[in-house]
């Protein structure tokens, strides 16, 4: 493996050794010297041309963790604000002798763009490009889905998860829905129609307009954020109806399931797609997804610039 | 007829038979089974097909405003080494080709390269902004003797526009090219909306945008009893839609590229912009319908869309890349590999969709004529079992955003004749001033 682009790019056996590897990770990070030397001497550039401070600041605990050098390039103030192109930015990173490079932009494609093109020969890896995907995201919420409910084996066989939300435009959803699928789990997509993309008959999970049908048989309720923006695009009417039917608030909650968890990528929209007492309830897991993330993306790192992952069990 | 400047020996003519063709000055002058007398000039062109020079009715040639991306002499380059002898410059220039000045110009350019016939689409509206209508008379009395009008690149969306525009062109028996897209449904699209688009998670482009404007302009044409020409039709439902208007007797004609003959959406899985087009490659479907109704008419004729652009335009993301693909100097290729060799085609019917129809729609008189005696000799003599492996870095268009990069393809064009005078000499275009 030599870029993490896209989930769909990863078998199986590929994914759960991210997830072992994590694993194996988390440990370091549980312990009082949070850091490993591997990484020692390489350089990895978080290039953000788009703002995320959650998702940047996670991929630098992960590489410093890893004793990797990191350079942050973001976009306010930089040079990609100013109309620099793609390909220009990606050969002063070549010039600068990027052994990595973790990209968030606003345009689909673009971390591909970077792996495909002779601008650069470092690894790439996407940490959300437009509305195509979030491969690391996915990834972590799969571990953390294991975590809790993993019943002893490496895949998520036997599992229900509802994604539910704006389905349309997020890159979220769309990783989440092919690694989950891949691990084996049952994913059925809840949103309005509107926020349904045209297609999404082909893709390996179900949907659904009814939440309140979807509750009580799903192990996994995963909120999408829903940007207040969309309603002055027609996709619905208000954010009061929004929450109505879509909304997880404590009512929705009681007819879950038990032992089934609440999980939100962030930034939430306490309030709107998600009320502040199931943000803050036992069943959230919503914290814990950062925490997990962390130990992820080292994985990611470890797998793609050691070409080795660690096995589970192994020290 | 004893001595004539030019012969060309044993070609096959559109149907089917083996002649040569006598060509004194302008014109073809005889065509027989076996020319006895003398030639300042003979071309054996035995096991080569010749067509009436090749018409398109959508170029975009970028002059004035964009000489990087295109001029009208390196367009007119790669028209002729396409085997074309006429094109249509597109109005969205810098400025716009929406006064009888800047049609003269792009006229006047296209004689000065004189490689082909240049024939410039005139605005539909002021600044191609779909308000207020352009010069229209002005156009169609200048010495360019415009006949087809055209706001592509943008739909002339408002209904009201688009009917004044009917009616009004009538006066000068023209015609107006829509461009269907209806812009509500389009904005910041990226690609067909489908399968495709919801995974690549890119903006849909959905055929009914297409349709939907189609459905409206074919009956404003049949109320208004005008003249409608559809560009660029990429979609099954247009399809439809055509062959409902044509069997009412509505005066519409339309035109698909020899990319949506070909290509579809699923190249974008690339993200290469070198596939972002606009109207978008569509499906598997869509190619197969586009393809039937080319063969059985409803479509009446191929055009490229040919749309230069400079290398940064397209070395970038897909969303900020530009919308186009060259098309010149493979059109006649990917009609070969697509309707001919296909079986669906045989070489009268390429004829008629690239040279007879696209001048008669255009009303270019010295155009699209049958290889007959008298007719202008117009030719492209054609290798149907030579084929060429396309290179960007080759072409003859100032830009090289082909889509065919490293393709191979059938079908070579060998000579090409604009009105008597050869502008390519086996598949090499003649230097500018150096032609016979």
């Amino acid at each position: 493996m030599r870029h993490l682009l896209s989930i769909e790019d990863l078998s199986k056996m590929e994914a759960i050794s991210i997830l072992d590897t994590a694993h194996e990770l988390a440990r370091v990070s549980d312990g009082a010297v949070k850091k490993l030397p591997t990484l020692r001497g390489r350089t990895i550039v978080n290039l953000f041309a788009e703002d995320s401070t959650r998702t940047r600041i996670s991929f630098e605990a992960a590489a410093k963790r890893l004793s990797a050098d990191v350079i942050n390039f973001s976009a306010k103030g930089s040079s990609v604000s100013k109309g620099e192109s793609l390909k220009d930015t990606a050969m002063t990173l070549q010039a600068m002798g990027a052994d990595a490079v973790v990209i968030r932009h606003s345009a689909s494609g673009a971390a591909q763009r970077l792996a495909d093109s002779q601008w650069m020969s470092g690894s790439v890896v996407n940490a959300g490009d437009g509305t195509h995907e979030h491969p690391s995201q996915a990834l972590l919420d799969a571990f953390t889905i294991r975590k809790h409910l993993g019943l002893g084996a490496n895949d998520l066989e036997g599992l229900t998860v509802a994604i539910v939300g704006d389905v349309l435009h997020s890159r979220v959803a769309r990783s989440n829905v092919l690694l989950l699928s891949k691990l084996g789990a049952k994913v059925v997509l809840v949103a309005p129609p509107t926020l349904l993309p045209v297609g999404v008959e082909s893709w390996p999970a179900t949907v659904s307009y009814d939440f309140d049908s979807v509750i009580p048989f799903v192990d996994v309720v995963m909120m999408l954020r829903v940007q207040q923006e969309r309603m002055v695009d027609l996709y619905f009417p208000n954010a009061r109806e929004y929450s109505r039917y879509f909304g997880l608030n404590a009512e929705r909650m009681k007819s879950m399931k038990q032992g089934s968890i609440v999980m939100h990528p962030g930034p939430m929209n306490r309030g709107l797609e998600i009320s502040a007492e199931v943000a803050d309830s036992a069943r959230s897991v919503i914290t814990e997804q950062v925490t997990n993330g962390v130990s992820v993306r080292m994985a990611i790192l470890y797998v793609l610039l050691t070409g080795s992952a660690l096995e589970a069990g192994s020290n | 007829m004893n001595s004539v400047d030019l012969v060309i020996k044993g070609a096959k003519l559109p149907n089917g038979t083996v002649s040569d063709i006598c060509i004194q000055e302008q014109h073809v002058v005889d065509v027989v089974a076996s020319f006895k007398g003398e030639a300042t000039q003979v071309i054996d062109a035995s096991g080569c097909v010749v067509l009436p020079g090749l018409v398109d009715l959508h170029t975009h040639l970028r002059e004035p405003g964009r000489e990087d991306a295109e001029t009208v002499l390196s367009g007119s380059m790669a028209g002729a080494k396409g085997g074309f002898t006429a094109l249509s410059a597109m109005a969205n220039t810098s400025p716009v080709a929406d006064t009888a000045g800047v049609v003269e110009q792009v006229y006047r350019l296209g004689q000065e390269a004189g490689y082909l016939d240049v024939f410039p689409i005139g605005a539909v509206t002021q600044g191609l902004r779909g308000e207020a209508l352009s010069e229209i008379g002005a156009m169609a009395d200048s010495v360019a003797r415009v006949r087809v009008f055209s706001d592509d690149g943008h739909c002339v969306s408002d209904p009201l526009v688009m009917r004044r525009a009917l009616e009004y062109i009538k006066k000068f028996d023209g015609v107006v090219a829509q461009h269907a897209q209806d812009p509500q449904m389009t904005v910041n699209s990226q690609m067909n909306e489908g399968i495709v688009s919801a995974r690549l998670g890119l903006k849909g482009w959905p055929a009914v945008a297409e349709e939907a404007i189609i459905a409206r302009d074919v009956l404003l044409t049949d109320h208004v009893k005008s003249r409608l020409h559809i560009c660029h039709l990429t979609t099954a439902g247009g399809v439809e839609i055509i062959r409902w208007a044509k069997a009412r007797g509505i005066n519409v004609t339309a035109e698909v590229t020899p990319h949506h003959l070909l290509l579809t959406d699923d190249l974008a899985s690339s993200y290469d912009p070198v596939y972002k087009v606009n109207p978008p490659l569509r499906t598997e479907a869509d190619v197969h319908a586009l393809r039937e109704a080319l063969a059985d008419g409803t479509i009446d004729i191929v055009a490229t869309d040919h749309a230069p652009h400079p290398l940064e335009a397209k070395e970038c993301e897909w969303q900020e890349a530009a919308f186009g693909m060259l098309g010149l100097e493979t059109a006649l290729s990917i009609v070969q590999k697509t309707m001919v060799d296909s079986g669906m085609m045989n070489w009268e019917q390429v004829a008629d969709r690239i040279s007879l129809a696209p001048a008669r729609i255009g009303r270019y008189a010295e155009q699209g004529q049958m290889i007959a005696k008298g007719s202008f000799a117009n030719l492209v003599v054609i290798n149907p079992t030579k084929s060429w492996r396309v290179d960007r870095d080759l072409v003859l268009s100032n830009s090289s955003n082909t889509p065919y990069h490293g393709h191979e393809l059938p079908g070579f064009v060998e000579h090409t004749f604009f009105k008597g005078k050869q502008t390519v000499i086996n598949g090499a275009v003649v230097s500018k001033g150096a032609q016979q």
